[in-house]
């Protein structure tokens, strides 16, 4: 069935150190930045290799990388910074890069530096991962260092690249781009205004790339030709670590070619739990539409095929739900989170979040009124696309996707007080 | 000011100082509260006024980080922080039920701590990214995964 798992940013996790620089090294690591460190390549070379990957974010947004690293002039000051503010309810990816294989990362962020013109990168790490994940990417960081592969003048080369780590402090806001850069200088994380874009304004207003991690990781072994890349659709091409949770019998994280059907990356997690059969999936992390299991069923998991089924492939966080799931309360669940981590700078999306998680709590309590269901038609139309980041979006999401296939259980909640589905 | 940031201290807020270009001594807010809380536990209005003295900004760019990030403690509380995910993969697992249980042997309520001072069980809504372990908690920060009832009580039981 699935030949190629595990190609890519998860290759050195059959050694018995994956996280080690050994392991790293065994399956190819840094051979692409020492190439670059001896040989000098013109910076717009690498930009148009990566260009012509077709390689796309992995954060949740899919913009092609290569775009996004020709957008950065050449200029004095410019910095690199690596997203590993992983907190996509159902995305656990990213963590597990940085325990398996943290100088995949390392080596994708100096070969990013050198391709935007970076001296200096920033790993900005949810404060979450402050012990095992932290201590892994830092230890990492030391053995790179400590092998002359980062610092001034690199091996003689006259290539200066900087890696440091950086924690946060506990907000889901700082997983947003310019959130983040705000946090990096040490304020309250407010997303700002875009345009201008980081490209242009970044940190402290100079040029800024931000990447996400499990994208700057897959970034070496792009360069290295590695057959494992040579998978994928046409548009969406590569690998892609799917985070599978939820009611699967084995959940886990592979790394899979893009546009495998969602069917065969539900056998390999043994199937739907219990023996019970499938009712939803929510296939991109807790801000995309839900989508019923019928649709999952057919559908390939890759960028195209999701958006035209109406949801997203997001963070490539799959949340598989059973037939015994109470939909409502799944929502009602999710919108308390983005009530909680809204940052409240827009009143759209600071009111909006509250008002869809008191409606929804009311509903689960039994409360619930006929007008309720108009509300919730009503308010993410109100929020979605009138905020300045897209948290208000992905507060919206949700509702929209729940009352589009789900909408028989709200009316059956609020004429009776209670869910349709039987309990576990 | 002294009195709050000893000489260790202030070499640990300087280690975070020494990521940044010396003219952004205000990147280092965050890391300095935090080895602050590190210190004492919590933070106080007192220890911020410390730590906007020692980077030289305004206290009121401090106050509002400390204010604004989960991870800050304005009181005190119990030597470890417990944290139990009921987001999105943990409560499709059983997530309430593990806090419920913890809850009711620890006999508080999320967001309070243990008389005894040992454990601070903290009110948790943001994923801890370890949606495929779930149900999961974190124990300062260390993730522990896959629960069921008899693991979380040996695992509170270790803890001293």
């Amino acid at each position: 069935m699935i030949q190629h798992h595990n190609q890519m940013c998860f290759a050195t996790l059959e050694h018995p150190e994956p996280w080690s620089l050994k392991a790293y090294e065994s399956v190819g690591g840094y051979r692409v930045w020492k190439k670059i460190l001896a040989k000098r390549p013109p910076r717009r070379d690498l930009i148009e290799q990566i260009k012509s990957s077709g390689l796309r974010g992995r954060g949740g947004a899919g913009f092609p990388t290569g775009v996004k690293w020709g957008f950065m002039p050449d200029c004095d000051e410019s910095y690199l910074v690596c997203n590993a503010d992983e907190s996509e309810p159902g995305t656990c990816k990213d963590r597990d890069i940085l325990r398996f294989n943290p100088h995949a990362l390392i080596e994708g962020m100096a070969i990013a530096c050198y391709a935007i013109g970076a001296g200096t990168g920033y790993a900005y790490l949810r404060e979450e991962f402050g012990d095992e994940p932290y201590r892994r990417f830092r230890e990492a960081l030391r053995e790179a260092y400590g092998n002359g592969m980062l610092g001034p003048d690199i091996q003689g080369s006259g290539i200066t690249v900087y890696l440091h780590d950086t924690l946060g402090a506990g907000a889901y806001i700082c997983g947003e781009e310019t959130a983040l850069l705000e946090s990096l200088e040490g304020k309250k994380g407010f997303p700002r205004f875009k345009p201008p874009f980081p490209a242009n304004y970044g940190l402290w207003g100079r040029p800024t790339t931000v990447n996400n991690v499990e994208t700057l990781a897959l970034v070496p072994g792009i360069l290295r030709e590695e057959p494992g890349w040579q998978v994928g659709t046409e548009k969406s091409r590569g690998t892609r670590c799917f985070s599978v949770s939820g009611h699967v019998s084995r959940p886990g994280n592979h790394e899979l070619p893009l546009g495998i059907p969602f069917a065969d990356l539900l056998e390999l997690c043994g199937g739907v739990w219990k023996n019970r059969e499938l009712k939803a999936v929510i296939p991109g992390g807790s801000s995309v539409p839900v989508l019923p299991a019928k649709t999952m069923m057919e559908l390939d998991m890759d960028f195209e095929s999701l958006a035209e089924a109406g949801s997203l492939l997001g963070s490539g966080a799959v949340v598989v739900m059973d037939e015994t799931t109470d939909m409502v309360r799944v929502l009602q669940r999710i919108s308390r989170f983005y009530f909680q981590e809204s940052c409240g700078q827009c009143t759209p999306c600071r009111e909006g979040t509250g008002w869809l998680y008191r409606v929804l709590t009311r509903i689960v309590e039994g409360r619930g009124e006929e007008q309720d269901l108009e509300i919730l038609e009503k308010v993410p139309g109100r929020i979605e696309g009138h905020t300045i980041c897209a948290l208000g979006d992905a507060a919206a999401w949700p509702v929209q996707g729940m009352l589009r296939h789900f909408r028989d259980e709200f009316e059956h909640y609020i004429r009776y007080g209670k869910s349709p589905v039987s309990p576990a | 000011m002294n009195d709050i940031l000893n000489s260790d201290l202030r070499g640990r807020i300087d280690t975070w100082l020494e990521r940044f270009p010396a003219e952004h001594r205000r990147s280092a807010v965050l890391g300095a509260l935090r080895e602050v809380q590190k210190e004492y536990g919590h933070l106080t209005p007192d220890r911020m006024d410390a730590v906007a003295d020692y980077l030289g900004l305004p206290a009121v760019q401090v106050y509002e980080v400390g204010s604004f990030y989960t991870g800050f403690k304005h009181q005190p509380v119990g030597r470890h922080t417990v944290a139990v995910c009921t987001n999105i993969s943990c409560w499709l697992r059983g997530g309430e039920e593990i806090l419920a249980h913890i809850e009711k042997s620890l006999g508080i309520r999320a967001g309070e701590s243990t008389r005894d001072g040992r454990i601070y069980l903290k009110c948790e809504e943001e994923c801890l990214a370890g949606c495929c372990g779930a149900p999961m908690m974190q124990v300062d920060h260390v993730y522990h995964e896959n629960l069921t009832l008899e693991k979380i009580d040996k695992i509170l039981g270790a803890l001293s």
